[in-house]
């Protein structure tokens, strides 16, 4: 299965749901034009929920830090929740957890933009 | 000593196909689910460095897989048609001015995941990668 996405408001936290898999091709391309169009609409606090995302490629990793870097550069917050352990071991191992945000619970996550 | 050897096209479903045959002979082998994603991921990275830089996925070129499994390792080899390539031109992803990089975390997660990894020129053009797992005594 490739990635599927949807978004949701919680007050004025824009929630991404991913699920599947982010690897190089569509479920890459698909997560990068999720956020771009998202941060392109004004959305400034986006929440990316990982909880039923089974597996992530450098690609798919690659393409969570552009969304980083475009969220910030419009004055935003890219902020992460629910990852699996295989997640947080990635992001362990290329040290984005110095980078990224992470919360375990999505109501902390809320909260946390505020 | 059970070996396998196929020869892929440069396209996205070839690293599909790697992936799989890999972590099939990874579940053969003994290794436990996370093990064998670990696996599977390190042949993804191989496999889109070989089809996506390498072969540039030319039609023209190939992707050649062979995939060893002894009662001590399992060892795959990924080999390319393409122009050669420089372990040493790629900047440390774990640099703090490289961490915002969008690429180039590969290889870093093909060491996190094998006990061996090898690159060498390909005899007969490109770049050939080894890569071998230890197999958990039972």
């Amino acid at each position: 299965m490739s990635v599927k996405l949807a978004s949701r408001q919680v007050g004025d936290v824009t929630v991404i749901d991913a699920a599947g898999r982010i690897t190089l091709g569509e479920g890459a391309s698909a997560f990068r034009d999720m956020i771009r169009d998202l941060a392109s609409k004004g959305n400034k606090k986006l929440l990316l929920n990982l909880g039923e995302v089974s597996y992530i490629d450098s690609s798919g990793i690659g393409e969570m830090v552009s969304g980083f870097t475009t969220v910030t550069n419009n004055g935003g917050q890219l902020k992460l929740v629910g990852l699996s352990k295989r997640v947080k071991d990635l992001l362990q191992i290329t040290k984005l957890y110095t980078v990224f945000e992470v919360y375990d619970d999505e109501a902390e996550a809320v909260r946390s933009f505020h | 000593m059970e070996k396998t050897q196929t020869t892929l096209e440069s396209t996205l479903e070839s690293v599909d196909k790697a992936e799989t045959l890999v972590v099939k002979e990874a579940d053969k082998a003994g290794f436990d689910e996370d093990e064998q994603q670990q696996i599977g991921m390190a042949i993804r990275e191989c496999m889109v460095n070989a089809v996506v830089h390498g072969n540039r996925y030319s039609k023209n070129k190939q992707v050649h897989l062979e995939i060893d499994r002894s009662k001590e390792t399992l060892s795959i080899v990924i080999g390319d048609e393409g122009a050669g390539f420089d372990i040493n031109s790629l900047p440390d992803p774990l640099a703090p001015e490289n961490l915002l990089r969008q690429s180039g975390r590969g290889i870093l997660l093909i060491k996190a995941f094998m006990d061996e990894f090898d690159l060498h020129p390909r005899p007969g053009g490109g770049t050939e990668v080894r890569l071998v797992k230890n197999i958990p005594k039972s």
